[in-house]
């Protein structure tokens, strides 16, 4: 077993993590109800309640490196059941972003279906199926996963050959834009 | 006026932030004073000798002292100058530590305010009159509310003291919570077995009087002299001629009636005897199942009472009694279990509460001790208890903890394993607490001697699986999901304040916090007394606690009102409101806002009606002088001239700085 050493305790990363969050982890008191409901847990490297416990010690590189706040299906059941009130979903979508800022995400599988979904978004204003999984495959260099399925969704319809448009995409496109300048503003 | 000024450094409490001798030397050039010092403790004996050697030296005829709340020391010191030969009363108090040194961080700005809090204070005193005060007369009976454990402590310890008892008890029997129980932690003696005697000593006392199946209407007066409408519920069974016989609830055909003291897991039936051991043991009946008062016709109970006790049309009666003191002991209540949905408490019969499992445990119980899944009546092969079910819970507003769960559901658990040979019993906790004599010890032998497994962590959800009941939670120990197939869960539910706590605090007029418990006048040093001069508290109405703890303050409550009684004359408080015959323009305005009938109407000899304030029933909260239209009814001590003198002493400040 690791020893932790108190200076590791890094205070400014759990001051961040409450300001972004707007969260007190302090307020956590280890009940364990949020492992207990938490339907992805078997998945996690670290259940969730010991993501907060390492949160109260500043553990920042555990933190940020683990794969459970990528696998977190943000169902916010945690959220809903924890007695002290805390949005752990919330601090948990948090950690996503200090992680990516970070450079150490852990599941980059996840990441790359992220950024290829808001890609999509951003381009067409809505959801580009088949956009989205040739990006997200390439960018996970597995070009050909689910390929054989393809045929049949579109027969069905499920998926189209080329992207449809919405009304105001123009306007989902300013949202981005909107946003992209805000980050630049505020680093 | 001569008067003088002590500033108190109160160590560091005022003097790390307060200039204290900054203050005493301006405090030196304010009207009237001819005096002005400051020192490091003025309630300690030298700060006292002080101050007395100065009204003696200086001839001084009033006093201001600069330190903490008048609520911590304002009797201290004004015992400290009628030492010295002054009127206590020619005295004032500027708060210059809570009001001041406590809640500001620039030390220049707090001397400027305590200066100023001072300069009022000398404006206050130098307009102060000579007040005394009188003596009226003591009731010595003494009001119990609550007949459970607390309430009947301190009923039997002030009988025994010599005083005349009246205990009110909301239910038919006394008892309480305790007679309920089936074993108390940490002895696993039986519970009713160390209570039974207890509530016999209290029927057959001479000097108690036991109003059962009762509740209060209406508390007027003061100390020492209390005047309380009780009402007597209708039983509709006449109680002088019940014997308890029992062959009323043998007959009667609603047998479907939901079982209080059985707290729902067994039907009696609409006339009944709570239990075998109830005092007094009398018949009720409840006319929400009554087949005569829901259907108009039936009378079976009427016809087989071998007394012809049975009355139909009984009323509520009310009965008036005069007392000196009271005691509070209406115990707590029990968490709604409908507000733990993710339990499904409520909706499956296999999840039940710590209370009802407690009665299914009792040899007196529906089960005569057998434990049972309500759901099929089988004996179950696995137990889990979750502790913490609604306390703890700041999402439920229950932040705090229930005090007594760990402790029952140890013993639960023990009883469990002695019941059913072979049982599996899970405990789900988030801490273990075990403080009192004997506890921790208790918890340790349930799981080394009786192989109860604790699982350190919270339970997420119970849902059905089949026939049992699957309850998901965590062993945070381990860092792992535990999901156990259960047979009976037992919940650990929140206490709360009794049901109807809150109106009843009203008419004592105590106060009571967030979550409905009464408020003691201080949390370390008066934990029995009100704010309400003469009304003290015992036991789980002031907060969760369990059964030695408030036979303990049951104990305490009746010496607290034992030494209130040892005088037969108490003295008034003089600060009180008084009446300017001549201004009064006999509006009565006065008599509509006072809480508490203070003021009756007088005729003069003119045959003018004014009002008339009765001194000891005025507690001197001044609402009648801001209602006044004249302003002849005036608060002694806080007059109108004194209010104004105040704040003119402040305006001459700000005028002076600016």
């Amino acid at each position: 077993m690791e020893t932790i050493q108190v200076e590791s305790i890094d205070k400014g990363f759990i001051a961040t993590v409450e300001r972004e969050s707007g969260q007190q982890v302090a307020q956590c008191y280890q009940c364990g109800n949020c492992t207990a409901g938490c339907p992805l847990t078997f998945a996690f490297d670290i259940p969730v309640h010991q993501i907060m416990r390492l949160l109260q010690v500043g553990q920042k590189d555990r933190v940020l490196r683990s794969h459970a706040i990528w696998l977190c299906a943000t169902c916010e059941t945690c959220t809903t059941r924890c007695p002290r009130e805390i949005d752990v979903a919330r601090v948990m979508d948090v950690l996503r972003i200090l992680s990516r800022r970070a450079g150490t995400v852990s599941e980059q599988g996840v990441r790359a279906f992220y950024d290829s979904f808001l890609d999509s978004v951003k381009s067409h204003g809505r959801l580009y199926e088949l956009g989205v999984i040739m990006k997200y495959n390439l960018q996970t260099k597995r070009p050909f996963t689910d390929a054989a399925l393809g045929p049949k969704l579109l027969g069905k319809g499920k998926i189209h050959l080329l992207p449809g448009t919405i009304k105001g995409a123009g306007a989902v496109k300013e949202i981005f834009k909107r946003f992209a300048h805000k980050r630049r503003n505020e680093g | 006026m001569r008067i003088g000024v002590f500033v108190c450094h109160c160590g560091t409490n005022i003097g790390g932030m307060v200039d204290s001798h900054q203050v005493a030397e301006a405090a030196k050039q304010f009207p009237h004073v001819v005096y002005a010092t400051d020192y490091l403790y003025t309630c300690s004996e030298p700060g006292q000798l002080q101050i007395q050697t100065a009204i003696k030296e200086q001839s001084l005829d009033g006093v201001v002292v600069a330190a903490c709340s008048p609520r911590m020391h304002e009797n201290t010191f004004r015992r400290t100058i009628e030492r010295a030969g002054l009127n206590r009363y020619m005295f004032d108090m500027a708060n210059i530590r809570e009001h001041c040194s406590w809640i500001g961080e620039d030390k220049e700005a707090n001397t400027r305010k305590a200066t100023e809090l001072v300069r009022m204070a000398v404006a206050k005193v130098a307009n102060h009159a000579h007040l005394h005060s009188s003596l009226f007369d003591v009731n010595k009976r003494v009001l119990v509310l609550g007949g459970g454990v607390a309430g009947m402590q301190a009923a039997l310890d002030c009988a025994d003291g010599g005083l005349d008892v009246i205990l009110v008890e909301k239910k038919t029997s006394v008892g309480g919570r305790m007679a309920q129980l089936d074993k108390t932690f940490p002895t696993v003696d039986c519970s009713i077995c160390i209570l039974g005697p207890k509530m016999v000593d209290v029927a057959q006392h001479d000097k108690i009087k036991l109003y059962t199946y009762a509740e209060i209407d209406e508390i007027k007066g003061y100390v020492g002299n209390y005047t309380a409408k009780i009402r007597k519920k209708a039983p509709y069974v006449d109680w002088t001629k019940c014997t308890g016989c029992g062959l009323c609830m043998e007959k009667c055909p609603s047998k479907q009636s939901f079982d209080y003291h059985n707290e729902g897991i067994a039907v009696t039936t609409a006339i009944n005897i709570p239990f075998p051991q109830a005092i007094p043991k009398k018949a009720k009946i409840d006319p929400a199942y009554c087949r005569q008062f829901t259907k108009g016709k039936c009378g079976v109970c009427a016809k087989v009472c071998p007394v012809k006790a049975i009355n139909y049309e009984m009323e509520d009666e009310i009965v008036t009694e005069e007392v000196g003191a009271i005691i509070v002991a209406t115990g707590y209540g029990l968490l709604d279990i409908g507000e733990l949905g993710e339990y499904g408490a409520g909706r499956y019969p296999d999840v039940i509460t710590g209370i009802q499992y407690e009665r299914m445990l009792n040899a007196s119980g529906p089960t005569q001790g057998h434990v049972q899944r309500p759901s099929d009546g089988e004996e179950p092969k696995r137990v889990v208890f979750i502790s913490c079910a609604g306390s703890r819970d700041a999402s439920l507003g229950r932040p705090y903890c229930s005090n007594f769960c760990c402790m029952y559901i140890a013993k639960q658990a023990i009883l469990t394993k002695d019941h059913v040979p072979g049982v599996e019993v899970y405990v789900f906790y988030i801490d273990i607490r075990s403080p009192g004599k004997g506890y921790e010890e208790f918890t340790r032998r349930a799981q080394e001697e009786y192989g109860v497994q604790y699982i350190r962590g919270r339970v997420s959800r119970v849902f059905p699986q089949g026939k049992r009941m699957m309850v998901k939670g965590v062993d945070t120990l381990l860092g792992a999901q535990m999901e156990i197939e259960a047979d009976l869960v037992v919940l650990g539910t929140a206490a709360t304040a009794a049901p109807g706590a809150q109106e009843l605090a009203e008419k004592l007029r105590i106060s009571y916090d967030g979550y409905g418990f009464y408020m003691e006048s201080h949390p370390k040093l008066r934990p029995v007394e009100t704010n309400t001069s003469g009304v003290f508290l015992a036991g789980a109405c002031q907060g969760p606690k369990d059964i030695p703890a408030s036979v303990g303050q049951g104990s305490a409550a009746a010496s607290k009102v034992l030494a209130l009684f040892s005088k037969d004359q108490l003295a008034s408080d003089p600060q009180i409101a008084l009446v300017n015959e001549r201004r009064c323009i006999g509006c009565f305005k006065c008599q509509d806002t006072c809480p508490f009938g203070a003021i009756e109407e007088r005729e003069l000899r003119d045959g003018q009606k004014v009002a008339h304030v009765i001194e000891t029933v005025c507690q001197g909260c001044g609402l009648c002088t801001s209602t006044c239209p004249p302003g002849a009814i005036q608060l002694q001590q806080c007059t109108d001239n004194q209010i104004i003198a105040e704040v003119e002493a402040l305006c001459q400040a700000w005028k002076q700085r600016s």
